[in-house]
């Protein structure tokens, strides 16, 4: 009694505990309700913005599978909803109208001017070489960096030879990105004057991404061949 | 009815002129520089706070009979956050791009301090039907404010109204303004001009009242 006379507004505990414990079950509850209710429509979009993207840089395919480019050299499918094993990459077979395999594409990534660069790249198995790039996302300043998607000379880089060596290890040349008007090899990217940064962050995206990729890939391409 | 009528337009009409959030209150600066370099992102991410808005003072007020002044505010964070969790999830069922060009000022919608502000100074002291149709004013307001961000740094900058190409294929973009400091200049523009139109009305008044006076 003689607490209560000094200080009459004290809040019991036990009001805040069941306030906070209430609010807290009832804002769970919506949580897990705003989940659930859009999980599939949410797994759909994903999957269409893979399949869009992939058909972009790979324009014959009508299907696609993920496979991922195992660290010990092999390649593995990976199931619908799965994810790639550790240390593995992840790549995508592009699949036309017939079943056969109509290219293969795969998402490298490199530091820009602003932020890092994501690349999705297709490479022809027939050519041995990346045929062609997307840009899944980057923050390169409009006008300049993102001049890579839009730039006559630089989209004439593709195809771009990245053959596998001959112990099956790594590419035969490295790609490289060369300052503008130098470029002489096949492997050779040549940057875009004044967007230098940005142009040499392409190359390395698909190069590091490619080293990986095309020497697992290129000794499994009957296990690739037909559509699973 | 009439009455109660007025006063339910009275307390939703303050938020778009009189108290408007990003005009007059100048709140919520964040999103309103970052995301306002199109007018469909200025859109979405308006509707967006909105929404969260309207639901999260609505539960506010509902809760404020047994919610102890010394919790209120982790109370507050806790349901603000919830419904922009929801939003989060709608807006990546909706459409994956415009979650990707919101990036993380969806998330962001949690420390709003439109939102916060409403729920501790209006929401937490009225019943829930005036807290909601207040917080609507104020979204509204928020959506207008953003969008006369977005449209002129969209006409601007791209050429383009909601995607629509307006000058052809000849238009030099003015790159600036989609540019962080386009931001700046296009909001520093719409607080002059309505800056001038307040001291204009102010004018006006004063000319009134003073020949009154004389008559």
């Amino acid at each position: 009694m003689n607490s209560q006379a000094i200080l009459p507004q004290t809040t019991p505990a036990a009001a805040m505990i069941r306030t906070l414990g209430l609010i807290s079950a009832i804002c769970g509850l919506i949580i897990v309700a705003a989940y659930q209710l859009t999980y599939d429509a949410v797994q759909e979009n994903k999957r269409i913005a893979v399949e869009r993207a992939v058909f972009k840089v790979v324009p014959a395919a009508k299907s696609i599978v993920e496979y991922a480019a195992l660290p010990t050299g092999g390649v593995e499918k990976i199931g619908a909803g799965g994810s790639a094993p550790a240390g593995a990459l992840k790549f995508y077979a592009g699949y036309d109208k017939d079943g056969g395999l109509a290219g293969i594409a795969a998402e490298g990534a490199a530091k820009g001017y602003a932020d890092t660069v994501r690349v999705l790249f297709a490479y022809d198995l027939a050519t041995s070489s990346i045929s062609a790039f997307s840009v899944v996302a980057m923050r390169e300043t409009p006008g300049i960096g993102d001049k890579i998607l839009v730039d006559k000379e630089f989209l004439a880089n593709f195809p771009l030879e990245a053959k596998v060596s001959a112990d099956l290890k790594v590419l035969a040349n490295a790609i490289v990105t060369v300052k503008h008007g130098t470029k002489t090899k096949p492997w050779e990217v040549d940057a875009i004057s004044g967007a230098t940064i940005t142009s040499r962050a392409v190359g390395k995206a698909i190069n590091d991404a490619a080293q990986a990729l095309v020497p697992s890939v290129v000794p499994n391409l009957d296990k690739l061949k037909e559509k699973p | 009815m009439s009455q109660a009528t007025a006063k339910n337009w009275d307390e939703f009409m303050e938020g778009i002129w009189k108290q408007n959030p990003t005009f007059v209150m100048i709140l919520g600066m964040c999103p309103t520089l970052a995301v306002t370099v199109s007018a469909v992102n200025a859109l979405s991410m308006g509707v967006s706070t909105a929404l969260v808005l309207i639901a999260s003072c609505g539960l506010v007020s509902m809760t404020r009979r047994f919610t102890p002044k010394e919790v209120r505010i982790a109370v507050y964070i806790v349901i603000i956050a919830t419904f922009v969790t929801a939003v989060d999830y709608a807006i990546q069922a909706i459409s994956l791009e415009l979650y990707d060009a919101l990036g993380a000022f969806i998330q962001l919608i949690v420390v709003n301090c439109i939102i916060l502000g409403r729920a501790e100074a209006h929401a937490a002291k009225v019943s829930p039907m005036p807290a909601m149709i207040n917080a609507a004013g104020m979204g509204v307001g928020f959506t207008i404010g953003l969008l006369s961000l977005g449209v002129v740094r969209e006409i601007f900058g791209a050429g383009t109204l909601f995607g629509v190409s307006l000058f052809g294929a000849s238009f030099q973009p003015w790159v600036v303004m989609v540019l962080p400091p386009g931001g700046f200049f296009v909001l520093g523009a719409w607080l002059l001009f309505f800056s001038t139109l307040e001291r204009r009305k102010q004018r006006k008044q004063r000319n009134l009242a003073e020949a009154t006076q004389n008559a």
